[in-house]
Formats: structure tokens, sequence, C-alpha cells
């Protein structure tokens, strides 16, 4: 036994000094998502960073050092989430963490981000709390949250003759808070709607005939969706069945992003108002950059998880590289105000609310070829779609 | 009118798909008694071979033959895994089955998605029903109206098996008295082996029946499971008329209910089970269970407390235990924590199984109860931390003890769903109650005081907490109160003869497993910082259940054992590997196989018979043991 304990403790001093060798010449970022639970989406955002680390490194890596990322799978569920990170910080020592999808597994790591005084880039959570009433100064997001995306789809709703509104959201916090900031800014700009309906089917486990049924019994002009994923497949299909969606505005949330899409083949409905990503309709310099390289590594199409997971490890590597530190006070400082490049054009993490103003297309689904695209589509900059600095400072807690 | 007709119609579609999967669950409890949580997964896998061969084969044949043939194929895989898997293990202690079939579950997730990939496939849709019937204006699609007529067509198919076949006699025969059959000289394996195909072939025509409608992905399973086992348990288990009924019973409340409350689909069916069981305990259509024929205090090796040298490697280990802040660094010192957690949770969970008999699938809930008790102190009423640690498991208490109340009125796996179906009611307020528990986004900044928040700190308070819950309870196992428990357990009638009051005896103890849950949750909020409604989930009470049968359901001291060896290898494994499921699952089968007992019973009767062979000096006792085991 004792033996034992003696090689144990060599090996870890042996291994702890081949680590300080390597800290020398190696920056690592801790990263964390749903690899498990949601492959569908993660899978796409794996390949994104990895493309990102590796041109990172092609072109000379943080001031001469290289770029490493340690990936940890959170199976879904805040608490070992909080088990990833901490190991990534307390073993793996990494300069910061990154990523995550889920809302609740997001604000976990926020706030453990902000105990531990570790930099923190969330990619995907869309609740808006991370960066207003949960907001902490460790904690930058990337994706453009929940008020802006409703902001962009009520701007094309509000055109819209319908007066009678009905909605369809899974029954959890995204789908809530979805549901409320599209009705609160829907109802400023057209104080003549009604809302006649509302479904909360909960998320996963949508029966959807009666959804459906219930839906086209209060008879609506326009729908509200904001399910996604095997929800949204099961609510279309019945609903083209039902001719629920016949001569109906529907407006819908993330459904034109690939991963939600194109599963709908051939039954796409057309004509949804939606956020996306049409990668097969973006002609922009940066964009066609970033498709070549992405198509000639992977031989796929990018998914909007393939811009996420991209998007955050370039920004990473941006904050690490202006900082010239892994000093987290010195990353927040590097952050606030940066301006980084991106697929969609320039981005900005804002000073004042740690959101970054990354954009999402908005358009309209359409049919072409048995597949399902995004067609008039165009791109709505994050900027745009933020309340004023004066808002702002009341939603978001002082540091 | 119409819409009303309409509504209900679609109700009935809907009842139709989760009876299939019903009646095969219900078929194989009701004669092998295995509580199947794989039928989830074969469900899955009907869904997904059907989409491939329905895919690859042209025209409505091709559809048809598709849907069938994957059902067959999946019935196939299910023989397999019966003759090879369980069929070991038949003989092991009550509900060590469902363990196997978790394992099974975890490891077909991933496979699916090895084979598959990640993404929602999109299957065809049926030819000739691809449409809708127009009735007064309302649309009802054809595939509904298929599935209505489905849904009785195989209720009557399975009624004249069972009355009109010699194998449907055998069969009910044996869901009445399996014992019975087999003294009669039926050959119970190839019984067992063809009504488990038979209950498969369901389950995997029911979700092969399901391409049409839904999408096919990874996680199909889970979200059936769960309800089909709700359904099986408010018709009666084994009952097929009664898992129809249940199942049209929970559709159209469904149909309706989201008229009234659009927020109401995410508990109705735990609302329905939980009524339905306090009024009729065995369900809408089952029948009282025939006490237990088993002779009480033989199939056990008898417990008994430590030996002082026992004592003394307890201690040790414990020391040993609470050196690790002198070698570990954080990282281990944060996942010593979570396992000593962990061990105080499985333990409470223990004790209500292997001292009460009754297994909880719903013990997260107290554990949860315990860590929005102590988020509510510390973040509402702003209490120091002991406070908080000493009044937060209070939660759990009262929880436990309004629960209990009911639940220990039943017995089995109708004790085992009561408790579930409270455990999700709970989880649903927490999860819908937004304006007091923060929905699924939780409670943050749960985080110790300074005394506490050092790594090692936190991990010598865990581990003294884990290790004086461990005590205390073993002190109560060997107690009068323990002995009356276990009286309790193992005959109910000869412990009411002899005056014991089994049923508060049994609540008590509902009640202490509660508190010490509650207590690990309390620990457990302070470890994250935070509180979700996953802390009271069911894949939480399900991991507890799997630690303690892994563990061994008939020790004393399983449940620590199995935490430590669970919980270490989860969050190794999860960090090292992106199938942790699949070898995770994999290591589960190997385990369940390896040690038919869990790791302590086998260890235990194996050192028992060494012990016993070395002295030899009761042959009389260790013949009357090896003839029950």
């Amino acid at each position: 036994m004792r033996n034992y304990l003696i090689g144990a403790g060599l090996a870890v001093l042996v291994a702890g000094m081949a680590d300080a060798a390597m800290a020398q010449s190696e920056i690592k970022i801790g990263e964390i998502n749903s690899y498990s639970l949601l492959p569908a989406f993660t899978e796409p955002y794996r390949k994104g960073w990895q493309l990102a680390v590796e041109e990172i490194n092609a072109s000379g890596g943080i001031n001469g050092k290289k770029l490493v990322v340690i990936s940890k799978d959170d199976n879904g569920k805040p608490a070992d989430a909080q088990t990833a990170a901490n190991e990534l910080v307390s073993s793996e020592n990494v300069a910061m963490l990154a990523g995550t999808f889920l809302s609740n597994i997001g604000l976990a790591v926020s706030d453990f981000a902000n105990q531990k005084k570790v930099f923190f880039l969330a990619a995907e959570p869309l609740t808006d709390a991370i960066t207003w009433s949960k907001g902490n100064r460790y904690t930058f997001r990337l994706r453009p949250s929940n008020y802006m995306q409703a902001a962009m789809l009520v701007e094309a709703a509000a055109k819209l003759p319908a007066k009678r509104w009905a909605t369809i959201a899974p029954n959890y916090e995204y789908g809530q808070s979805a549901v409320a900031v599209f009705k609160k800014l829907m109802s400023e700009k057209r104080p003549d709607i009604v809302w006649v309906d509302e479904q909360w089917p909960p998320q996963g486990k949508i029966d959807a005939g009666p959804v459906v049924q219930a839906v086209a019994a209060a008879n609506p002009e326009a729908i509200l969706n904001v399910t996604f994923g095997a929800d949204l497949v099961k609510l279309v299909r019945e609903g083209n069945t039902r001719g629920l969606f016949k001569d109906r505005a529907v407006v819908s949330f993330l459904t034109g992003e690939p991963e939600y899409l194109d599963p709908l083949k051939d039954e796409t409905p057309e004509g949804w108002i939606v956020t996306g990503y049409p990668w097969y309709a973006i002609n922009t310099p940066e964009h066609d950059k970033f498709l070549k390289a992405y198509q000639a590594k992977f031989k796929d199409y990018p998914r909007l998880g393939s811009i996420v997971g991209y998007q955050t490890i370039k920004s990473a590597a941006a904050i690490l590289t202006k900082a010239n530190s892994t000093d987290p006070e010195k990353l927040i400082a590097a952050t606030e105000d940066l301006s980084v490049p991106s697929p969609f054009g320039e981005i900005t993490f804002r000073k004042i609310d740690h959101q970054s103003t990354l954009g999402a297309y908005v358009g309209k689904t359409a049919l072409k070829d048995g597949k399902g695209v995004m067609v008039e589509s165009s791109y709505k900059k994050g900027s745009d779609y933020l309340p004023s600095d004066a808002e702002i400072e009341k939603l978001r807690p002082k540091d | 009118m119409a819409f009303y007709v309409v509504q209900f119609l679609t109700g009935l579609a809907s009842a139709a798909s989760l009876f299939l999967v019903a009646s095969g669950l219900s078929i194989i409890f009701g004669v092998t008694r295995i509580v199947n949580f794989a039928h989830g997964a074969f469900y899955m896998l009907g869904a997904y071979l059907a989409f491939t061969l329905t895919e690859r084969l042209e025209g409505a044949l091709g559809f048809w033959g598709g849907i069938v043939a994957a059902a067959l194929v999946v019935a196939v895989v299910g023989v397999l895994v019966e003759m090879v898997l369980l069929r070991r293990i038949y003989h092991s202690p009550e509900l060590f089955q469902l363990l196997a079939t978790f394992g099974l579950t975890l490891m077909v997730q991933d496979i699916v998605v090895l084979i598959w990939g990640p993404s929602d496939l999109l299957g065809r849709r049926a030819p000739g029903f691809k449409g809708a019937v127009d009735f007064f204006g309302q649309s009802v699609p054809s595939y509904d109206l298929f599935l209505i007529v489905l849904g009785p067509v195989v209720l009557g198919v399975l009624w004249l098996l069972f009355q009109r076949t010699r194998w449907g006699i055998l069969v009910r025969a044996a869901t009445q008295d399996r014992d019975m059959v087999a003294a009669l000289g039926v050959n119970q394996k190839w019984l067992f082996t063809s009504v488990f195909a038979v209950g498969v072939f369901l389950a995997a025509l029911g979700g092969a029946l399901q391409i049409p409608r839904d999408a096919v992905h990874h996680a199909m399973d889970l979200r059936i499971i769960v309800e089909v086992f709700v359904v099986v348990v408010i018709g009666g288990l084994g009952s097929i008329i009664g898992a129809f009924v249940a199942a049209v019973l929970v559709s159209e409340l469904n149909a309706f209910g989201i008229l009234i409350f659009p927020k109401i689909s995410i508990i109705l069916v735990f609302l329905v089970m939980a009524v339905v069981l306090i009024v009729r305990p065995w369900g809408l259509f089952g029948k009282p269970e025939a006490p237990a024929r088993r002779t009480p205090g033989l199939t056990v090796n008898p417990w008994r407390p430590w030996t002082s040298n026992e004592r003394l490697a307890a201690v040790a280990a414990l020391i040993v235990a609470a050196g690790l802040p002198f070698f570990g660094g954080n990282y281990a010192l944060t996942v010593g924590s979570e396992i000593a957690i962990f061990v105080i949770f499985a333990v409470s969970l223990h004790f209500l199984m292997s001292v009460g008999g009754l297994a909880s699938f719903g013990h997260a809930a107290y554990f949860g109860l315990g860590a929005y008790g102590v988020a509510f102190l510390a973040k509402l009423a702003g209490l120091p931390m002991i406070a908080c640690l000493l009044l937060g498991p209070l939660l759990g208490l009262v929880g436990a003890a309004v629960f209990g109340f009911f639940a220990v009125q039943l017995s089995g796996v109708y004790f085992a769903m009561l408790t579930l179906a409270f455990a999700q009611i709970v989880w649903s307020i927490a999860f819908q109650w937004v304006a007091v528990t923060g929905g699924d986004n939780g409670i943050l900044g749960v985080w110790p005081e300074k005394w506490a928040a050092s790594p090692s700190h936190f991990y010598w308070l865990s581990l003294g907490i884990a290790a004086l819950a461990v005590l205390i309870l073993r002190i109560i196992v060997f107690s009068p109160f323990g002995f009356a428990l276990r009286a309790t357990r193992d005959s109910p009638l000869r412990s009411e003869a002899i005056g014991i009051n089994g049923k508060r005896i049994q609540w008590t103890a509902f009640v202490i497993a509660g508190t010490v849950a509650g207590l690990a949750g309390a620990l457990f909020a302070y470890l994250k910082g935070s509180v979700f409604p996953d802390n009271m989930g069911i894949s939480l009470s399900v991991d507890a259940l799997v630690m303690v049968l892994l563990g061994g359901v008939e020790t004393v001291f399983g449940g620590v054992v199995g935490a430590i060896v669970y919980k270490a290898l989860n969050i190794w494994l999860v960090s090292q590997t992106d199938w942790s499921k699949l070898v995770l699952g994999a290591f589960i089968v190997l385990i369940v196989v390896a040690f038919p007992k869990g790791i302590v019973g086998t260890l235990e009767s194996i050192l028992n018979r060494r012990r016993k062979s070395s002295s030899s000096n009761s042959p009389l006792l260790t013949s009357r043991i090896e003839t029950a085991e």
C-alpha cells in the first residue's frame, strides 16, 4: 500500500512537472457542451470549433503559444456541467471556460465562473437572464438572445395584417420567455392584436394532434411557434395533415436553422417567418471563406452550430491574444468593447451587458427540390435589436 | 360539437400508440415480474429499424412489410437479451433485473447515434394514409383513423391469444401464480422467453408505427418509458384490458385537459396515477397480489452488527478517506465531496429498500426538497450556512411525511410507482412555479460560507456527515425499531399478529429515509452553489436505485459501495469518453452478470460460504441456507 502511495505521489509530481513545461508553450480553453444529450446540434458545433482551433494554430496560435481546447460533456445536467467546469479549472488549469447549450446549464456555469472568478464565454444559451437579470462580470455571451431574436421576428410580424394570434411553445423557461418577450414587443407595436390561445406542450413530449386541434379551434389568423427539434417535426406533420397552417401566417423561432429545418424534408411548410441560417444563400467574403474551409475539412455543410462553435473559439482566441495574459480581470478588460471578425461580419462584445452583437438571419421558409430552405433572407445585426442602455442598466445588477 | 368529436378521436389515436407499447410491458411484467426498463429502448430500436427498412423498400408493401419486419427483428434481439442476460438473473433479488435493463437502455442510446447519426430522422408517410378525412369541417388524419382501429384489433388478438390458446392459458396462470405453474411441470424458461418476445414485438411495433407521425431520434425511449409504466400501473399490472382503458383515459384527459389548462400535459399522467392508486391500490383492473410465499430469514444471510475487527476496518477506511486532502488536488476533493453526498443519498434509499422492503422510484424528491429548502433559507431568509444545513432537510422530512403516509398504504411496484408520481408532482411544481423556484433556470448563488468554502474543508464536512449518516442508519437497523421494520418486511401477517403496527413503522422509516436524503440534497446545493429541478428528476431517482442495486439490496452496507463505484465511474467516464453511456451501460450489464446479488451481496455470499466450509460446524443451517438459495 505504502509503495503504491509513493508511486502515485511520484506519478502526480512527474505529471505536474510535465504540465508545467507544456504550459509554457500552450494555452488551454475548457469547453463544455451537451454532446450526448443534443448531438444534432453539438456535433456540427464541435466541428466548428475544431476548424477554428486548426486555423488559429496554423497562423501562429495565441501570441506564439499553441491553443488547446479541452472539451467535456455535461450530460445535459447543470450539476454535471459544474463538475466538468471544476475539473477544467482545478486540474486542467484552463485559461477560460466556454460553450454550453441549454439555458439552465449556461446559468449554472456562469454562476460557477462568478464564484470561482473564472472567465466564461457562453456560446449558445439563449436566456436573457444570463446577461441581464443574472448577469455577472465574468460571463459573456455570443449568440443573439431570446429578446434579440424576438425583436427581429416582431419587426417582420408586425407588418402582417393578422390580428388574432395564438402561441405554441415548449413548457419551460426558454419557451415561456420567448412567448413573453414576443407578446410584449408585438403588443407595443400593434395594440390592436388579441391573443386568442396558447398551448404549452412539455418539451420533447408534444402530443401534437390535440395541440393542433386546440389551436385550430381558437381560429387564429397567425401563430407564433417556439417548438423545435422532434416536437417541431410532429407539430408540422399534424398541422399539415389537419390544414392548420393553410391561410395562416406563422412566425417561428429558430426554425430556419438547418438543424431543425432539414429534418422536415419535403414536409417543410412554406412561408413561415423564421430566424435561421441559410448557409447556401449568404454571399459575403467572410462567409465564403468559412464555408470553403468547413466543407474542405469535413465534406459536409455547416449548421448553425458550426458557426457558433467556430465563432466561440475564434472570439476566445482574439480575447486571449489581446489580453496577452490568462488573468481573468485582464481577460474581462480585453473583451469589453472588443470587435472581432466573424462569418456574419464584425461583431462586438458590449461593455454594458457582455452580450455580443452577433445577429441572425430572418427570412421565409420554402420548399426547393424536396428540401426546406430559407428564402428572402436578410441578416439582422444584433446591435439593432437590443433595448436602450438605460433599460439595460435597470435589468442588469451592478457588479 | 364536431370539434369535440374530433378531439376525442385524436385522443383515441394517441391512446392506440400508447397502448401497443404498454400492453407489451404489462405482459412481460405480469409473467416474469421484470420491471423492463429497456422497453423504451426496444420501442426506439423498432422506430429506427423501420425507418431504415421503409426508406430502402419501395411501395406500400415495402412500407408495411418494413414495419412488421422491423418489429420482428427487434423481437429476435429481445429473445437474445432474455436468453443471454435475463435468464441468469431471474433468481436475483427483486428489481435487480431493472439494473440489467437500465444498463441496456444506456447502451442503446449511444448505439443508435453511432449507427444512425445524431440528426432527427423523418420517416415516410404511410401509403394510403397520407391525407385527412373531412368531418363536418374538421380534418381527421386518416392515419389516426387507422391507429384508432388498430388499437382495439391488437387488444382483440391478444385477448384471443390469452383466452383461446394453451400458451395463453399458461401465461395467465403464470401471471397469477408462477410458482404453482412451475410446480406443475411447465417449462418456465421457454414460457418466459416467448412472453418476452411477444412483449418486445409489441414495443417495437409501437415504435415502428410512429414513423409516419413522429421524428425518429435518440431520446425517444425516455420520452415513452415513464408514461408507459404509468399507463400499465393505472390499468393494473398484467391486465391487458386495464392497459387499454388506462391509455384511453390518459390520452383523452390530455386531449381535453389542454383546452382548459394548456400547461397540464407535463403532469397529467402522474396526477391521474396518484389519484387512481390512492383510491384503488392495485390499479383499475389489477388484483391484489397474493402474500409472498418465501420463507422469511432464509433468503438473506442473517444480518449481524460489526465485529470489533470490522469496526476497526471501517474506522481505518474512514481515516484513509479523510486523508485525501493531503495528496488530492481540488478537483479530486470536489469529486470526493460529491461521492460522499451520494453515499448519504444512496444509504437513505438503501435503508428504505433493504431494511424496509420498500423500493422507492421517486427518492430524488426528498433529495431535491432538501436542496430547495437550503436554497430558500439561504437566498430568501438569508440564514447562515449551519442553520440552513440543519433546517433545509426538514423540507425533505415534511415531504416524506405527507407523501409517505399515502405511499406506505401500498406495496411492491404500486408503492414504487406512487412514489414516482409524487416525485414528478414535486418536480413539476419546482419546474412550473417560476416566480418562487426560478423554474428550470433554478436558484443560483447558494455557495458555502468562508469556513467551508475551500474544497478540503467542504470535503471533510461532507465526509463527516456521510460517516455520521451511515452510522446512525446502522444503529437504527440493529435497534428494536429496525427489527420491527425487518419483521414487517419479511412477513406482514406474522408481524401484525404479534402486535407490530406495520404501516406506522414503515411510515416512520419513510420519513427517516426522506430526511436523510434531504440532508444529502442540502449538502449538494452547497457543493454546486445552485439548485435546479433536475435535483428531483427521474434520472436522479434512477441513479439512486442503480447505486443501491449495484451494491446489493440484501446487505446492510451495499448502498455505500454502490454509490462510490457508480458515481466515481460515472464522473470518470463522462470526463474520459464521448461514449460514456455505452461504456457505463456495458459495465453495468457485466456487473449484473458477474455479481448477481450486487457487489457487496455476492462478495458476502462467497465469504460466508468459505467461512462455512472451513468451520462446517453447523451442517443443518448450511444446508437450509443453500436450499433457500
